[in-house]
């Protein structure tokens, strides 16, 4: 079952994901903005994270380093603008693999019944750049499946299973 | 301009009267003047906006037909939800993170609050 509901719209530049969370919204919001918290989740899995920078607060700068299992390394940047405890997360996200390309993120935390609704607002700086993220995305996805394959003929060459 | 398949699928949704004329096609073919009665449009609008559909491989007209219907085609509008499919089962997974991570700081912080009744238990 899908937990995670997409809203991608045809000429908008924008993309909406919404989850319900089985916590309170304290705790979510704790998890968001958490340097220590922050780095148990924030990336893929298998991945871990490094807060460099983490300063929540209006205008201040935020930097994550991810780091994949092979030990690459990419970093993500940008700065807070508006920290309401515990309903909304505004701040701009940078990819520093493509910079230049700035998003303004929007992290909305309701109450629901003692569970909490995340919605995540991403706005991009135009329909081809918002278009351009959501395929690499797939291609990361295509490029994982590569790896797997390669994987197997790998093991197949050397008579492991 | 983008050449790909998936850009031009996504210009030629970029637009709520191509849309429109997609939702109505989904119930069924129709001609060039059933489709321009309920947006009261002209003709040659109509024509210039199935041309965009046409050529995004979304629409096709029947050739021998006196009428020349046109009929939806779902390929590439498939071909769209599952890229953002992909997306979002990106998101799901990162979000199940996010949810594990909730549930093991829950159980820590009950076993915090009452920890003889973990004993018992």
């Amino acid at each position: 079952m899908s937990k995670t509901a997409i809203l991608v719209e045809p000429a908008k530049q924008e993309i909406v994901l919404t989850r319900v969370f089985d916590a309170p919204r304290e705790l979510v919001f704790k998890t968001l903005t958490d340097p220590e918290l922050i780095t148990h989740w924030w990336g893929p899995r298998g991945h871990s994270t490094t807060v460099d920078k983490m300063d929540l607060r209006p205008g201040g700068a935020w930097r994550f380093v991810d780091r994949d299992p092979e030990g690459r390394e990419s970093g993500f940047h940008g700065v807070y603008h508006e920290i309401l405890a515990p309903e909304r997360v505004v701040q701009t996200f940078e990819w520093e693999g493509a910079p230049g390309h700035v998003l303004l993120e929007t992290m909305t935390l309701e109450d629901v019944g003692g569970k909490t609704r995340l919605t995540t607002k991403s706005v991009f700086q135009s329909v081809a750049d918002r278009d351009a993220m959501v395929a690499t995305g797939m291609e990361s996805g295509a490029s994982e499946s590569m790896d797997r394959l390669a994987e197997l003929i790998a093991r197949a060459g050397t008579g492991k299973n | 301009m983008a050449t790909d398949q998936l850009s031009i699928t996504l210009t030629a949704l970029g637009d709520p009267t191509r849309r429109a004329i997609l939702a109505r096609l989904e119930k069924g073919e129709a001609t060039v003047l059933e489709l321009a009665e309920p947006f009261e449009l002209k003709l040659p609008t109509v024509s210039k906006h199935l041309k965009v559909l046409q050529r995004a491989g979304l629409v096709s007209q029947g050739r021998r037909a006196q009428w020349r219907p046109c009929r939806l085609e779902p390929e590439p509008l498939r071909e769209v939800a599952e890229w953002v499919e992909r997306y979002r089962r990106h998101w799901e997974e990162r979000f199940d993170r996010l949810d594990e991570y909730l549930q093991e700081l829950q159980g820590a912080e009950k076993q915090a609050e009452n920890p003889q009744e973990e004993k018992q238990s």
